[in-house]
């Protein structure tokens, strides 16, 4: 019910590397602190000392274990998931007061909490479960992408980036314009097979996900697998051969 | 646009004034000391990232630093100091001002100090100031202090130290930008853990080295991990000597590595029976001997241009003497390392074994790296190449809290050594001020404890032999914990752990005050927990408790302070000063020295004192040497920002580093400065002074470096650091067991002291593993998430959001035995007792292994958490069902269950079974503890409603500002790149 832009100038995502991310939740912490003082602040906690804390959080990291079916080895994945900023966005066309949007100059899907009415259709709508709602303040919330940190002249430029992104320790979280082919995160992506989370939903989100590197096997080529050969028969024949060794200090 | 309904263009303003200014100072969420920086908003704390200038973590900050907020805000500070009023354990207490404080502490300190000081144990917990804390028990005179390295890293440090003079844990680190193999032993998420993240996210970004997790579980960084391999607890040393074996066997060791920078040469003698057998052949100067193949001469080992033998064996005025090496090869060579025996033990395949043993020879010794860099050697020689093995180990908390962990982590340096990889690109590289000699000075003070007099020294340090134990003629420990006695002797981080049994035992002897400093011992750093609870409880005939008198210091009402009877309140970490001192454990990294201060950023809102501040004007109080002036009046009266500016532990040498010199004109050495600290802040709370490239490699032989390193006070003379393959000190303990030398063990102890102290490294089972019924299958081992590790309290509102229960986590197959599956709920039984917890499965686990997330549960009552909280009705701890105690020997004595040779506590030994609940047990866990009362702690954020809103108060304003550019980020580049790509 809502429109989105015919083309956004720009397609601002997040380059997720599931190779190095090991689930620590520094970024979802970060984005906590970061966005309950932002642009949408606050992000309430509904009893948050007791039995049942819940707030409001625009990135959770989902862990969870991988079992081949053939019963090889087994993979932890520590997947974090916030708004993916989709092209086609079911959450903003679902919006029956035009307040959620997607920005024409960078691609951003925002909340307008002035029009939000708090209906949870687009909540409904995100095959991703990416919206978060304030039952505080009877509004739908969302990853911002840290709009108000971004373009921000007052911040140091080393916070002109999603908090997620410049807090990561393992690195493993990219910030970028999807929408220029020559782009850092762009070729980042392309570089490492960057996918897009459920495709199939044909939402075309612009987030993408780096997937896990091969397995290392650099020694395991060059050798085949095989062990070391023995140098003589016994330890004492080992031993044997030193006898002659002579170093230098 | 088109549509039904058009968007209501938002204006949104992207140049908000979000930030009105910024203080630097470092985080003690943990133990890692990053540097952050603290962003205010209408002066309240708006938010908290990392430090882009700090050495430490470059901008990062970990989900544990990021909650510092809600650490701030904690609705568990305690508010003003508080006298028992109920009995202990109650919770009763009355708040009492700070003068009433004070007076009673001086009171009860001074009378013991007038008359008997080691009567006062005073234990620190997790101290971040411990040059400070053992000054203070030094200048007491009590040898009875140690912070929380008895149950966290001592095997790790001591098996550093007396090995190659640097250690795993903090005190070093991979060469992340150019080493190929890494493995990682153990769970290691608790120690340096933002630049292990940021390490291992560089390492696989690069893309061409293989990353290796020897693990029992495959959590955090192992599931980043090339290769799992899924370890049996307590058999890392066994795997690693293994490896050895095979590179031994097939002779890929790095001979002129061994030869120049190790022992390996020198001669051992071998004259079983004697007083000489296994010590060090030496010169008529002291000086140790290795054969010369060339003259066919005894040498001096310490003389350059020697031409060293590493097997056979020379007569030496009738004593046979061999090599080191070639005692160590015999030892591993032998069949009991093989691949095959190890599968027994570790449940590592034989196959799997040598493959790894394959490729970390092939990256050492195929893949080797060579840089150009003029150096100077020990002996004065120039260089101009570094050849880099590029393999590089880490290990800490899963290989420390092992019965065995002291010598399994010797046997990891010694696996290290072998491949000539201690220092070099590639390699594993020590941070500032280490490498110190092997083992470094001083040895521990206590011999004597007098009244009204200071120790001779600090209380712990690092014996070299039976002749440095802190023992009485007839053997008996001098210390409560018992650290530095035969039954512990190298414990070099004392044994926090056992005080409170001993001191309810009165075994050695009974003490007057317990003075505890953040450290949960009634909780989840104690083994035995109801068993410790009891401790503190107990009571004599006259109804007089056992611990007559417990002062404690805690930022937060924790399952501790119900149990002191007076409550010091402590500050949060952005309300203080503190220094993170070269002293004390450094900050560092391998390419310099590094030092950083805490100061208050915001201004305290309740009637609590830092801890430091109050010990330093007890100091006073007592008038301690050194705490007080010639004429008697504070020698810090400022507290402990005069004291960080001013003291001056040996001359010239302060507790920071930086800007020292009446003009801050000096480093390391200097005068004390009086602008010293606000030089620190003015620098983003940090300092630091980078190697030059001809001081950063092989620094244990390097004299650019050694002689840089001497002048900055690390180490004591400019004398090359020869590691050590062979542990003299270690074999000086074991002829005193066979009746050689000043001191020897009393009969119970001397089968024990000869057996650990073997100057070789070993592997062992651990003890539980044997001394435990066989009814006990399952190793169950814990580690805290990554989001709370090494974080101090359970109360933070975020954190806690991603873990307030804890689950039992097993195989499947495991869990099929009983009959179990995901959600039932299952009772853990030791010999100890036995712990309620629900459990949820999983692949990634040793099947013979269960584990936990450690320290989630929560005693009711505690930490400001309200009724109802998961962590106090179906979070547990596997604490209460570890012994602290092994089984009773022949002669009914108990060792603590603890390393024999450090004292290291073995909570990761234990050995459980399981079985279902009934379906009316399942629910809450169990043992579960009487809720007690809580005293008025400090207002949360949370409003009236319940509700939390951080932040709505801190809404930016607009600046009017044009926006900026936006600008890309790539993870692993570490900031904003103008174009190109990795």
């Amino acid at each position: 019910m809502t429109a989105l832009p015919a083309q956004t100038q720009k397609k601002l995502g997040l380059v997720i590397d599931l190779d190095i991310c090991v689930g620590c939740h520094a970024c979802a912490v970060n984005c906590k602190e970061w966005n309950t003082g932002g642009h949408s602040a606050p992000l309430p906690d509904n009893d948050p000392y007791g039995a049942d804390a819940s707030g409001v959080w625009f990135n959770r990291i989902h862990s969870f274990e991988v079992v081949p079916e053939d019963g090889g080895d087994s993979r932890m994945v520590h997947f974090p998931k916030s708004c993916l900023h989709c092209e086609d966005a079911p959450c903003v066309t679902v919006c029956p007061t035009g307040a959620s949007y997607k920005r024409e100059e960078d691609g951003i899907v925002l909340v307008n909490p002035d029009t939000c009415i708090g209906c949870k259709l687009c909540s409904w709508a995100c095959p991703y479960g990416a919206r978060e709602y304030d039952d505080d303040a009877g509004i739908m919330k969302k990853c911002t992408l840290c709009v108000d940190r971004i373009y921000n002249e007052t911040l140091p430029a080393d916070m002109r980036v999603p908090a997620c992104v410049s807090t990561c320790p393992a690195g493993a979280r990219s910030f970028g314009d999807f929408g220029d082919p020559d782009s850092d995160v762009s070729k980042l992506s392309a570089a490492r097979g960057g996918y897009a989370l459920m495709p199939e939903q044909n939402c075309k989100p612009v987030n993408r996900y780096l997937p896990p590197r091969p397995r290392k096997t650099v020694a395991e080529e060059a050798m085949g697998g095989a062990g070391l050969t023995p140098v003589a028969d016994s330890s004492a024949g080992v031993m044997a051969r030193w006898l002659d060794k002579i170093l230098s200090l | 646009m088109s549509g039904p309904f058009t968007t209501v263009q938002e204006q949104v303003d992207v140049t908000p004034d979000a930030i009105d200014r910024t203080e630097y100072t470092t985080c003690y969420m943990c133990a890692c000391r990053c540097g952050i920086r603290v962003h205010f908003k209408n002066d309240e704390v708006r938010y908290i990232d990392g430090n882009p200038d700090h050495p430490i973590n470059k901008g990062v900050l970990c989900a544990k630093g990021s909650a510092g907020i809600m650490n701030y805000k904690s609705p568990g500070r305690l508010t003003k100091p508080l006298k028992r009023v109920g009995p202990r354990g109650s919770g009763e207490f009355e708040e009492i001002e700070w003068s009433e404080a004070m007076d009673l502490a001086t009171e009860w300190l001074s009378d013991i100090r007038k008359s008997d000081p080691k009567r006062l144990a005073f234990f620190t917990g997790r101290d971040q100031s411990q040059s400070l804390t053992g000054w203070w028990a030094g200048r007491f005179g009590t040898p009875n202090f140690a912070a929380h390295g008895g149950f966290c890293s001592v095997n790790m440090a001591a098996g550093g130290l007396y090995s190659i003079g640097s250690s795993f844990w903090e005190f070093g680190e991979p060469d992340w930008e150019r080493t190929l193999y890494f493995m990682m032993f153990g769970v290691a998420e608790d120690h340096d853990s933002n630049p292990i993240k940021m390490g291992l996210g560089h390492l696989k970004s690069r893309g061409e080295a293989k990353f290796v997790s020897v693990n029992p579980v495959k959590t955090g960084y192992s599931a980043i991990a090339d290769e799992w391999v899924g370890i049996r607890p307590g058999t890392d040393g066994l795997f690693a000597g293994a490896l050895i074996h095979e590179l031994l066997a097939a002779e890929k060791i790095d001979w002129d590595y061994l030869a120049r920078y190790t022992n390996a040469p020198w001669l051992v003698i071998q004259a079983p029976g004697t007083a000489d057998d296994g010590l060090f052949a030496r010169d008529r100067d002291g000086n140790p001997l290795i054969l010369d193949g060339k003259t066919k001469k005894l040498v001096s080992a310490l003389e350059a241009g020697g031409s060293p033998v590493m097997s056979g064996s020379v007569d030496i005025a009738g004593q046979r003497a061999v090599p080191a090496f070639h005692l160590m090869a015999k030892r591993f060579l032998d069949k009991s390392y093989s691949p095959e025996e190890a599968e027994k033990s570790c449940g590592v395949s034989a196959e799997t074994i040598r493959r790894i043993a394959a490729e970390l020879a092939h990256a050492a010794f195929e893949r080797s790296i060579e840089l150009d860099v003029d150096w100077t050697d020990w002996a004065g020689r120039k260089q101009t190449k570094i050849v880099g093995r590029p393999v590089s180990l880490h290990a800490m908390r899963g290989v420390s809290a092992h019965s065995n962990g002291f010598h399994t982590c010797r046997i990891l340096h010694l696996l290290q050594m072998i491949l000539g990889t201690i220092d070099v690109p590639g390699g594993f590289r020590s941070k500032p001020p280490f490498p110190r000699p092997v083992p470094p000075g001083p040895k521990p003070a206590g011999h004597k404890s007098e009244a009204n007099k200071p120790l001779e020294g600090m209380p712990l340090g690092f014996p070299t032999g039976p002749e440095d134990l802190l023992i009485n003629p007839d053997g008996t420990p001098k210390r409560i914990d018992k650290a530095y006695s035969w039954e512990h002797p190298l414990a070099a981080h004392g044994l926090m752990q056992m005080v409170i049994h001993n001191a309810w035992k009165g075994d050695p002897y009974p003490i007057d005050v317990l003075f505890m400093y953040m450290a949960n011992m009634g909780w989840n750093s104690s083994m035995n927990v109801p068993g410790v609870l009891h401790y503190l409880t107990d009571t004599n005939e006259d109804g007089s408790y056992k611990i007559p008198k417990i002062i404690y210091s805690d930022a937060f009402y924790s399952e501790t302070v119900p149990y002191a009877d007076l409550v010091l309140p402590d500050t949060t970490y952005l309300e203080r000063w503190d220094c993170i001192s070269l002293l004390d454990r450094p900050i560092c990294s391998a390419e310099g020295p590094a030092d950083a201060i805490r100061h208050p950023v915001v201004p305290l809102d309740r009637d609590v004192r830092p801890f430091q501040d109050v010990l330093i004007e007890l100091g006073a109080r007592l008038k301690l040497p050194g705490f007080v002036t010639a004429d008697g009046s504070a020698a810090y009266p400022g507290g402990y920002q005069d004291y960080i500016a001013n003291h001056e532990r040996a001359p010239g040498i302060g507790p920071l580093a930086g800007w020292r010199g009446e003009f801050g004109t000096d480093q390391g050495r200097g005068a004390p400065n009086q602008g010293q600290l606000q030089r620190y802040i003015d620098n983003g709370g940090f300092w630091e002074d980078p190697f030059t490239e001809s001081e950063s490699w092989m620094k244990h032989g390097n004299k650019d470096y050694l002689t840089r390193a001497h002048k900055m006070g690390w180490i004591p003379s400019t004398d090359r650091i020869v590691m050590q393959i062979y542990s003299e000190p270690l074999q000086k303990f074991r002829l005193a067991a066979q009746g050689f030398g000043p001191a020897v063990p009393p009969d119970r102890h001397k089968d024990r002291i000869e057996t650990y102290f073997d100057p070789i490294p070993f592997w062992y089972p651990p003890f539980e593993t044997t001394a435990t019924a066989q009814d006990y299958t399952l190793h169950a081992i814990t580690q805290r998430p990554m989001h709370m590790y090494h974080s101090w309290g359970g109360q933070n509102a975020w954190l806690r959001q991603i873990t307030n229960q804890n689950r039992l986590y097993l195989h499947p197959d495991t869990a099929a035995t009983i009959d179990a599956g995901d959600e039932d709920w299952v009772w853990i039984i030791s010999p100890q007792g036995r712990v309620k917890a629900q459990i949820k499965t999983m692949h990634g686990v040793e099947k013979g292994t269960i584990w936990t997330w450690n320290a989630i549960g929560k005693r009711k009552g505690s930490w400001g958490l309200k009724p109802g909280a998961p962590e106090t009705e179906k979070g547990f701890l596997l604490n209460h069902i570890i012994p602290e105690l092994l089984p009773a020997q022949g002669d009914g004595f108990r060792y603590a269950n603890a390393d024999p040779v450090t004292g290291q506590a073995a909570w990761y030994d234990l050995k459980v079974r399981l079985e279902k609940c009934t379906d009316e047990e399942a629910g809450e866990t169990e043992p579960m503890f009487e809720r007690f009362e809580a005293p008025t702690l400090a207002p949360s954020a949370v409003s009236a409603d319940g509700v939390l809103r951080y932040g709505k108060a801190l809404h930016p304003t607009p600046s009017g500002k044009p926006a900026a550019a936006m600008a890309e980020w790539i993870g692993n580049q570490k900031g904003h790149k103008e174009g190109g790509n990795q």
